[in-house]
């Protein structure tokens, strides 16, 4: 007792601007009782103390010892007392109090609780956010402190937040209410759990509170169900999006050509290999460059789909003219051989495929809505395409005569216009576009031999409910379709999912059997 | 193109489902001596007025022609009178009860219109006996077809058609090897196995030798009179020589109406045909 | 004069092809059984129960290939999905052959095992009757027959026609498997039915039971061969054609093509699956992959390498197509594909008639010559 007291004066001289901490609860800390730890380093906590600070970071990091009475910090070859903070002669047998899981886990949110009110303001905004998973009742008034402190916007939310969450706990009803209240307006199903048991008689005692809870979790409820719904309906926009780019070749080779090519969705496969085939160049050619092979692949892929486009064009599908069942066939037995090549040459394991850096994370739109980076590329690089394809067909020659041929080929022809030239080159193009998908599609999903078989079936639907030759059509049955059937998927399953789908096309086909944008007129038939 | 047009726009309950053969409408009534009666008939494509306000009426046992420039709406008629196209607006009777806007076109043939296409249509597969057997009156149902068998009086019947559009000795050839005029012939010999009350006519004579076309004009003048028919026709010698009113059709509407020297010398007439 | 239906039938083919029937009819009922069981199987003339296998399923095929050649060869309408009624016709005859397992099967349970493993304690509504052969009998035909007429008078209702038919159609059984891949459906999931012990009390895989089922399907296929001839003959076949070489003019001489489609379709979809419930006791096993949109197309190319529009074609093409891929998938299971894939490009581009347009073109080639 004296020893201290001559401390206390001792410090008290020669060190007048350090405060002194409470020596009680820094003895505690050293107590044999679990309990009695966790309440001093509460009580620790509260005083928002630099020096708190660095007695529970040298608690947390196995430097405090109990060298008798006293409490004591030793770093290296240095001791400190723990109270006041200055050194003293290295103790002869040093203690080290227990330090538990549990203790650990008080330790950490109390340096995490402490560094709110640090100097830099970043500090404070990522401790206020790790916070928000371990308010504990006890922060009550410290987060009061630290929230009266607080000048930066966010942070000051975040921290109404927390403080909201410990005075769930609060005696006075009043609080809890305001409380409640400030919570209702968030949409975290972390705060929905916090709240939940404030919905029963048991947890609240209070009616006012209680119904104000239960309505409180109703909204959050309700907002956590939009945001999932709103995340299902992106993921629909972006496969939508890669329905697009096939369906997009299937609908113009189908316009102009009035076949549907049942290899198209190997062309797609193509266009993903060529991507993985980019992908092993720069790894082997350019590493440091590894992020820009996809930028690169985008041009290969195209040259290569429509390549091997042009080839099923010139020898299979010319010849077969006008006998649409059969080029159904034949088509069917081109997607057989194509998918064999690529066993044969990438072997029938999947290839990996990875996403360039720039393409990782997302956008966190609400806790539990975020809009990865891969998907949003993929459905504005699925625009561009359509834009471009736009572009071709209304504001080029090449477009037109496109168009020509798609709404009178005998015509077109006698006016001129190279029909056997303007079908390779719809084909090739068609077959490009299936490329550019298979890019886009290497990025959400297994790049394999079979990867284009999966995806036909989905796009001649979209074709047979966009109308043929029609993109305006193939648009809005590709991205309505996607978005519907991930909406379904949701609550139904994937493969109720599907089925519905197809009932639900049955049934429109029954009142538009033309699709939603259909030719009228006498030529049709 | 796979689909057909305007099933989108059929009244509820005409499917045709349940009624093959059996119609709703009641029986052919030609009492008030009409056996068509178009009016007001509308049909649009995309904005386009193929037929505009279009009012028609055929006598019981009349032949008339229509003509007119291309684009006038001849086929697209046809059509709605069929029920191929239904029209946008306008009422189609055929005789007094048969509302033609409400049935299908299967079920339109069995009331008794008949029609031969622009482009002559027989089944080439199949013998021309067997394209007159198949056009035959009688029931059409599936099972019907199932068991049919020919008796010796149907026998006989085909075998007086095919003496008629003079192909007996062609009986058993597959149709598809006909000449233009002899399939133009069998098509109109299957109408006529059909034992329609109205017959609708898209240029017969088309790709048809002088003397055949003669021939066709006296088949029709003869079929006259019991049965009604509208011929559409651009061979002005082939509509001289058939006689009867003419009506000129133009942009979806009648432009005159008379016998041919009439319409001939009608000033609205010379101007669509030749311009100004 | 009226012909009685029985001499009708008796016309529906021609004095050789009823010889040639007779004597596949003898090969199948008394040559094969005499070979297989009374010869040892080192003999030159024994016949394996391999063979018997292979020859029996290809039969099966063959059934399914007629079936087909009547709505695409005669109707003009090319179906992606027949997988779908075959499928159909092997399970509802499955659930018999699972329930005639017994308790036999790995859990020795009353339940199929694939019900144990689900930990399901009774038998889905579904289930119910399927330990009466006559009930599954019934289910193999009314199933697809139901199925079939449903899809088809929504689709020729709203005249879905060619490609996009043929699309629908994929669409069609390629959902059928994704729904028959889930457990909960409740047959069986990914691995279907399997391990068969027994039919009609006897045991399955018994030389005799194999004997007489392979009779069977060589009568069943006899038997479908004839009625395709008379109905292929008769004024409905004619209207048949007729619909698929110009439908316009058909509606206009007033018969609705509707129902002459829906007939023809429901005909085959049964028929199919007559040969689904033929093949499941005879290999053993059905599951969801015979749905796969891959199988139903196959069917096409047996039809199309044999010759369509005629009836002998499909039942070649069926025999010629199987025995290449189960000699390939042997000998070189990785060209199998591309030579499937090539079979299909070659036989549409250059042999749009199949094999006996082949013959017919090489025998009057030879006519020509002599004359």
């Amino acid at each position: 007792m004296k020893k201290t007291l001559i401390a206390l004066l001792l410090c008290a001289a020669t060190l007048p601007a350090q405060a002194v901490l409470d020596p009680a609860p820094v003895r505690q800390l050293a107590a044999e009782d679990s309990s009695a730890k966790v309440a001093a380093i509460r009580q620790l906590t509260q005083t928002a103390d630099p020096d708190a600070v660095r007695v529970l970071k040298a608690m947390a990091e196995d430097s405090l010892f109990l060298a008798g009475d006293k409490v004591v910090i030793i770093e290296g070859e240095q001791a400190f007392d723990a109270t006041s903070g200055e050194a003293i002669k290295m103790p002869a047998n040093p203690e080290s109090p227990t330090v538990n899981n549990r203790i650990r886990g008080e330790l950490a949110s109390a340096l995490a609780a402490l560094k709110l009110f640090d100097a830099d303001v970043g500090v404070r905004l990522a401790s206020a956010q790790k916070l928000q998973s371990q308010v504990t009742p006890e922060m009550a008034p410290l987060l009061a402190r630290a929230l009266n402190q607080e000048s930066d916007a966010q942070i000051k939310a975040l921290l109404t937040l927390a403080h909201a969450q410990a005075n769930l706990a609060n005696t006075d009803p009043a609080a809890r209410l305001e409380a409640v209240k400030a919570l209702a307006e968030t949409s975290s199903p972390t705060i929905k759990s916090v709240l939940l048991p404030l919905t029963e008689k048991a947890g609240e005692p209070d009616d006012k509170v209680r119904y104000e809870a239960i309505a409180a979790v109703k909204a959050i409820d309700s907002r956590l169900a939009m945001a999932e719904n709103v995340g299902r309906a992106f993921s629909g926009l972006s496969l939508g999006s890669i329905l697009l780019l096939g369906a997009l070749g299937l609908a113009i080779t189908y316009g102009v050509m009035g076949i549907i090519n049942m290899a198209h969705g190997e062309l797609l496969m193509v266009g993903a290999y060529a991507t993985y085939g980019m992908q092993s160049l720069f790894r082997a050619f350019a590493p440091d460059y590894i992020d820009w092979y996809l930028p690169a692949a985008i041009p290969v892929a195209f040259f290569a789909a429509a390549l091997v486009g042009v080839v099923m064009e010139r020898t299979v599908i010319r010849w077969l003219y006008g006998r649409t069942l059969e080029t159904l066939l034949a088509t069917w037995g081109l997607s057989l051989v194509l998918i064999q090549s690529a066993r044969v040459l990438f072997g029938a394991q999947n290839v990996e495929v990875s996403n360039p850096s720039w393409m990782s994370g997302g956008i966190e739109v609400m806790p539990n809505l975020i809009l990865p980076w891969n998907r949003i590329i993929i459905v504005g690089f699925a625009m561009f395409v359509l834009f471009l394809v736009w572009v071709l067909m209304n504001r080029t020659r090449l477009g037109m005569f496109v168009r020509a041929v798609t709404q009178n080929r005998a015509m077109a022809g006698c006016v001129g216009v190279p029909t056997a030239r303007i079908d390779t080159m719809a084909f090739a193009l068609g077959a490009g576009i299936a490329g550019l998908g298979g890019v886009a599609l290497s990025q959400i999903s297994n790049v394999g031999p079979d990867m284009g078989q999966g995806y036909i079936v989905d796009s001649f639907m979209v074709v047979v409910v966009g109308g043929v030759g029609q993109l305006a059509g193939a648009v809005w049955a590709a991205l309505g379709l996607g978005i519907f059937s991930k909406l379904l998927e949701g609550w139904a399953g994937a493969v109720i999912a599907k089925i519905s789908i197809l009932v639900c096309i049955i049934i429109f086909i029954q009142k538009r059997p033309q699709g939603i944008f259909a030719l009228k007129g006498r030529f049709v038939e | 193109m796979i689909l057909e047009t305007t099933l989108d726009d059929r009244p509820e309950g005409s499917d045709g489902a349940d009624q093959m053969g059996h119609f709703v409408t009641g029986e052919l009534d030609l009492s008030h001596g009409v056996a068509l009666y178009l009016e007001d008939i509308t049909v649009s494509f995309d904005g386009f007025k193929a037929l505009n306000n279009l009012n028609l009426a055929i006598d019981a046992g009349e032949l008339r022609c229509i003509i007119g420039p291309n684009g006038a709406g001849k086929t697209t008629m046809m059509d709605v009178i069929t029920g191929k196209t239904r029209p946008d607006s306008g009422k189609a009777y055929f005789g007094q009860t048969i509302d033609l806007t409400r049935l299908t076109e299967p079920e339109i043939a069995h009331v008794g219109i008949g029609r031969k296409f622009q482009k002559p249509t027989i089944f080439e597969q199949h013998t021309v006996f067997e394209n007159l057997e198949l056009a035959m009156k009688t029931d059409k149902r599936v099972w019907k077809s199932l068991l049919a068998w020919l008796a010796g009086d149907e026998r006989d019947k085909i075998a007086e058609t095919l003496r008629l559009i003079r192909l007996d000795k062609e009986a058993d050839r597959q149709a598809g090897l006909l000449s233009h005029g002899q399939k133009q012939w069998l098509e109109i010999g299957m109408l006529l196995m059909q034992e329609p009350k109205l017959l609708l006519l898209d240029e017969p004579v088309a790709g048809m030798t002088d003397d055949e076309t003669m021939r066709t004009a006296e088949l029709f003048v003869s079929l006259a009179g019991k049965h009604s028919l509208v011929v559409v026709e651009h061979d002005m010698a082939f509509v001289e020589k058939l006689g009867g009113l003419v009506t000129v059709l133009h942009e979806g509407s009648v432009l005159a109406e008379g016998d041919l020297a009439t319409v001939q010398n009608d000033q609205r007439v010379i101007e669509v045909y030749l311009g100004r | 004069m009226r012909k009685p239906l029985t001499l009708r039938i008796l016309s529906a083919l021609d004095t050789k092809s009823w010889i040639a029937l007779g004597i596949f009819l003898a090969l199948a009922l008394l040559v094969v059984p005499v070979l297989h069981l009374n010869f040892p199987e080192d003999s030159a003339f024994h016949v394996s129960t391999y063979a018997i296998t292979l020859i029996g399923k290809i039969m099966c095929y063959a059934l399914v290939a007629v079936a087909m050649d009547l709505i695409w060869g005669y109707g003009g309408i090319l179906s992606l999905g027949h997988g779908l009624f075959f499928a159909l016709g092997g399970y509802a005859f499955g659930m018999y052959l699972m329930r005639q397992i017994g308790r036999d099967g790995s859990y020795g349970a009353d339940l199929p095992d694939f019900m144990v493993f689900l930990d399901w304690k009774e038998l889905p509504w579904f289930w119910l009757g399927s330990d009466s052969f006559g009930w599954a009998s019934f289910l193999v035909l009314a199933v697809p027959a139901v199925v079939a007429f449903v899809f088809g008078y929504f689709a020729f209702r709203s005249r879905i026609k060619g490609v996009y038919f043929s699309i629908i159609t994929q669409a069609l059984t390629y959902a059928a498997m994704l729904l028959f891949f889930r457990n909960e459906t409740g047959f069986g999931g990914n691995n279907g039915f399997t391990d068969f012990k027994r039919v009609l009390g006897v045991t399955i895989t018994s030389p005799e039971t194999r004997l007489v089922l392979f009779g069977l399907t060589a009568v069943m296929l006899a038997a479908t061969l004839v009625f395709a001839a008379w109905l292929v003959k008769s004024k409905f076949g004619r209207v048949l054609t007729a619909i698929r070489d110009a439908e316009s003019r058909v509606m206009f001489i007033g018969y609705n093509p509707l129902w002459y489609k829906l007939t023809i379709w429901v005909i085959s979809a049964v028929l199919c699956g007559i040969a689904g419930a033929l093949y499941v006791p005879q290999v053993g096993i059905i599951n969801p992959s015979e749905m796969s949109p891959g199988n139903s197309i196959e069917i096409a190319i047996w039809v199309a390498v044999g010759g369509r529009g005629t009836l002998i074609g499909p039942i070649i093409g069926a025999f010629v197509v199987n025995l290449a891929k189960s000699w390939f998938t042997v000998s070189f299971p990785e060209y199998w594909l591309f030579f499937l894939g090539l079979l299909f490009i070659v036989v549409t581009l250059l042999l749009p008639q199949g094999l006996v347009g082949l013959w017919k073109k090489l025998m009057a080639k030879k006519e020509g010559a002599a004359a």
